[in-house]
């Protein structure tokens, strides 16, 4: 094994190891100079953090559709970020009609079920569509391919949202049980910071329960594992392949409600960015493993909310906070080169499927 | 196969064959609601084809009912020796009148239930649009009476022989093209139906007897000594360089569109050898455009200080390459291990860093943040007194760089790295089995690519004379892959084509610019489904892709 490891070191490797340290090196002088500075005082840090949690839960979420996906066909469905935006959508038109017929505050957790049922329904459903009408009919094409029509799902999904409900940012409507302020353990967040942060973690464990205890979702991980010893075991593959995007489709849905209750906004483009860095966390957390996708939305929420104050702040770079999407990419960047596998995972970026 | 048609199996052809008409008349009845909310018919109303006649938007309307009503006469005729002739025309009639029942549902219910609330586009004027201009009632018959004798006759036109049925269908094509050139470029405004009606007849007559004369033209070529094909070949090639060298004297206008799919083409040939030639799917593509722009506006507009020296554009512009194609080296290393689609993930993420790093305040001072660069100076600025506009000489400039470019690309191509590459692309380890230095060769790919690509940059710099982070959006990187991919990866003709069809197209229709995306989204799935090798293929990859069919 160590043979094997030091012949391969060539050159282009050592390039790569320097620019890893030189990385390294500014993050840690960048965050020692920010501490040192006390430019912020712990609330600000703890605000931070807080925030950083519940956005990183809304990319767990998504990233879990990416990863499940990943796991099964060993494609990336560069659509989901679009599953995830239409889930936004229909949250926000089920809210606005429920807001102006004043139910919205009268029965607030009827309706949050509602919004919340007719998001994930919608989401699952197009991921159902995408399947069938752009994925399937390749499954044994060449892999670039998939990816292919994925992007091009993807904008069109963009585009048809654009064209049927406009280009213009909408406000999703804010309801009073969700402004201000709650305490917990001494800590004060805000209320949809909260509902975010809850919803998400609910989701998160029913679905590891859903993996790992109930009959399809270990069809699932058997069809991941192999799927033709899985088909000769009497697993319906086409079935489970369904069932998948159903599941990954139904959460990001709900995820694109959460991220509506969260930033308040919504337009075609909402899916996009979000659904890299999703991506992004799948590939932090190991991708094709479920609980490394939880914990690498997490990380990543945590890191893009920290790291502009943290680290560029120290680094002297003003107005940090523009280049909060840029860091979330290098974090994307630097995982794929240095650790293929993610914080937990088996290799994958540099393997043959 | 002739056995089904007579006797007992009638029946049972009977009851089955209702299910795929009804199958094809409401996929025809969706699609058409699809078109109609997204608003693709709204915005191409004001766009008149045959003046006081019918509109662009109509023409889209019409469309969907011929290609439905063609559909269902083939469904019809399918697996038949002679096509049931009464039963083709009833499928093509019945599948206009469910598409047209459709609509009309549309246009009943849509202001009653307030749809416009949700989606913007079921407005007043979409359902002016349907209804032809005439209103509820009327309107209505005359839409689904149109919409019965349309599909009735494009069952018809399937029925025709051959050579008739693709004189007429080229006729039909001829009017909207020749209308929207003549609009855009010309009169502003459509043809008139006699002109329409002469345009149509043009159009049949040529392609009618064009059609054997083909045929016979290739058959006196092939027979000629190779010698002659030779000198004729060049011959055409010269009278079609002298087209091309002509066309920007069109007036400033087409030149501008010209100069835009130009600049397209220049682009696709570059990323063509990078995912064309070996098959690394390059999603960042617009960084090096972008870098190679930068730099030209860097080192010759007058605004930016600090780097001391103001060059001129033709100074600049080796400086441009040489960046981005160190550019393309120094972020093609770290990817080097990298494949298929992470590869198109991480170059996506690095494009988009660039874009960002260029847009954020940081970088403020050397690059103007989101104010970008100005006044930076043309390439060859129009002779004074001339009478032409500096972007019809722009041309001349892109022209030159698209030989350069096609010449690198063909020459490259069978050279033993365009060999190399194939191999790589086919099989990363056997190529390297075979002693294909990996690195080298994908190394060579990227450097290439990103050359072209800040070749492009910095006329693109020229153009506007000036540079913002904004134009370097990803949008940029996905048109240029949807344009290689329609022409056919690989294809050096194809990029043309692509370029062509997917930019000079939406360039000639404005209003149209909005669903440009929509549309590439739609033509990369399809494309991908139904002709994964493009529109003019490669014949290496056509035979890669046909081979796993017949496996």
């Amino acid at each position: 094994m160590y043979k094997k490891f030091r012949r391969r070191v060539t050159g282009t490797q050592i390039v790569m190891w320097i620019i890893g340290f030189l990385l390294l090196g500014g993050v840690i002088y960048g965050t020692v100079h920010t501490l040192a500075a006390g430019a912020y005082p712990p609330r600000i840090w703890l605000d931070l953090i807080v925030f950083g949690l519940a956005q990183g839960s809304v990319y767990a979420l998504v990233a879990l559709g990416y990863t499940m996906v990943y796991g099964i066909l060993r494609m990336i469905n560069f659509a989901h970020g679009e599953v995830f935006m239409a889930g936004a959508f229909i949250g926000y038109f089920i809210a606005t009609a429920l807001n102006r017929a004043e139910l919205l505050e009268r029965y607030f957790i009827p309706s949050q079920l509602l919004i919340f049922i007719g998001a994930m329904a919608t989401s699952a459903t197009i991921a159902v569509l995408l399947e069938r009408i752009a994925y399937r009919p390749l499954r044994r094409a060449p892999r670039l391919v998939p990816l292919i029509t994925a992007i091009g799902a993807s904008f069109f999904l963009q585009y048809t949202f654009r064209g049927f409900f406009g280009s213009g940012i909408k406000s999703y409507p804010e309801p009073q049980q969700l402004k201000g302020t709650i305490t917990l353990l001494g800590i004060t967040i805000l209320k949809t910071q909260a509902l975010v942060i809850v919803a998400a973690v609910i989701m998160l464990i029913a679905l590891l329960i859903f993996v790992q205890r109930t009959k399809t979702g270990r069809a699932m991980q058997a069809v991941s594992e192999d799927k033709d010893a899985a088909a000769l075991m009497g697993i319906n593959v086409d079935r489970i392949i369904v069932i998948t995007f159903v599941v990954g489709g139904a959460l990001a849905g709900a995820a694109g409600v959460l991220f509506s209750t969260l930033f308040r906004q919504v337009f075609f483009l909402t899916g996009f960015i979000p659904g890299l860095k999703a991506f992004t966390a799948a590939v932090l957390g190991g991708i094709g493993n479920v609980a490394g996708a939880m914990l690498g939305g997490l990380f990543l929420g945590i890191a893009e909310s920290l790291f502009p104050n943290l680290v560029l702040d120290g680094l002297g770079i003003p107005a940090p906070y523009q280049l909060k999407d840029a860091l979330a990419f290098l974090m994307l960047v630097l995982v794929l080169i240095f650790r293929p596998t993610g914080i937990l995972g088996e290799r994958l970026a540099t393997k043959k499927a | 196969m002739t056995a089904t048609s007579v006797g007992a199996p009638m029946t049972a052809s009977q009851s089955s064959r209702w299910s795929p008409l009804l199958k094809i008349g409401l996929l025809g009845g969706v699609v058409a609601l699809y078109m109609a909310l997204v608003g693709i018919m709204t915005a191409l109303a004001s766009r008149m084809v045959i003046t006081g006649l019918i509109s662009l938007g109509q023409i889209i309307l019409l469309s969907i009912f011929i290609m439905f009503g063609y559909m269902a006469a083939q469904r019809a005729a399918a697996k038949q020796a002679r096509p049931p002739v009464a039963w083709c025309l009833v499928s093509g009639a019945i599948a206009g009148l469910i598409i047209s029942l459709f609509l009309s549902a549309l246009v009943v219910i849509a202001p009653i239930i307030n749809l416009r609330s949700i989606f913007i586009n079921a407005s007043p004027e979409l359902f002016k649009l349907l209804t032809f201009g005439q209103g509820v009632p009327t309107g209505l018959y005359l839409l689904i009476g149109v919409g019965v004798v349309v599909g009735l006759l494009s069952a018809g036109l399937f029925l025709l022989p051959d050579r008739l049925r693709r004189a007429v269908g080229m006729g039909l094509v001829a009017i909207p093209i020749v209308s929207i050139l003549n609009s855009s470029l010309f009169a502003g405004r459509g043809i008139s139906p006699a002109q329409a009606a002469l345009v149509f007849g043009v159009g049949l007559v040529i392609t009618y007897f064009w059609q054997p004369a083909r045929a016979a033209t290739n058959r006196r070529f092939s027979a000629m000594p190779t010698q002659q094909q030779r000198v004729l070949a060049t011959v055409v090639y010269i009278i079609l360089g002298i087209g091309v060298l002509l066309l920007p004297l069109l007036g400033p206008y087409p030149a501008e569109i010209l100069d835009t799919v130009g600049l397209y083409i220049l682009m696709g040939l570059g990323l063509n050898i990078v995912v064309g030639f070996a098959g690394l799917l390059d999603l960042g593509y617009v960084a090096f455009f972008a870098l190679g722009a930068y730099t030209v506006g860097i080192l010759t507009s007058p605004e930016i200080q600090w780097i001391g020296v103001q060059l001129t554009w033709w100074q600049a512009l080796p400086f441009a390459v040489i960046v981005g194609t160190l550019a393309g080296v120094i972020l093609g290393i770290p990817v080097l291990q990298m494949r298929g689609d992470y590869l198109a993930i991480v170059t996506l993420g690095f494009g988009e860093i660039i874009r960002l790093i260029f847009l954020s305040d940081w970088l403020k001072p050397l690059v103007g943040g989101s104010n970008g660069i100005t006044r930076i100076p043309r390439a060859i600025p129009a002779p004074a007194g001339s009478g032409l506009s500096d972007q019809q000489m722009l041309f001349y400039i892109i022209v030159a760089g698209i030989l350069v470019a096609a010449f690198i690309a063909t020459r490259l191509k069978y050279s033993r790295l365009g060999r190399n590459w194939a191999a790589m692309r086919e099989d990363e380890d056997v190529a390297q089995a075979m002693g294909i230095n990996l690195v080298r060769t994908k190394l060579m790919a990227f450097a290439t690519g990103a050359g072209l690509s800040a070749l492009s940059g910095a006329i693109f710099a020229s153009k506007l004379t000036s540079v913002y982070p904004h134009s370097f959006n990803l949008l940029v990187s996905i048109n240029i892959l949807a344009v290689i991919i329609v022409g056919g990866l690989g294809s050096i003709p194809g990029v043309i084509v692509g370029a062509l069809v997917l930019v000079g197209l939406p360039e000639l229709l404005r209003e149209f610019a909005e669903y440009r995306l929509l549309v590439y989204g739609a033509v990369l799935v399809f494309m991908m489904l139904k002709r994964p090798e493009g529109l003019l293929p490669e014949a290496r990859r056509k035979l890669e892709l046909h081979a796993a069919d017949e496996a």
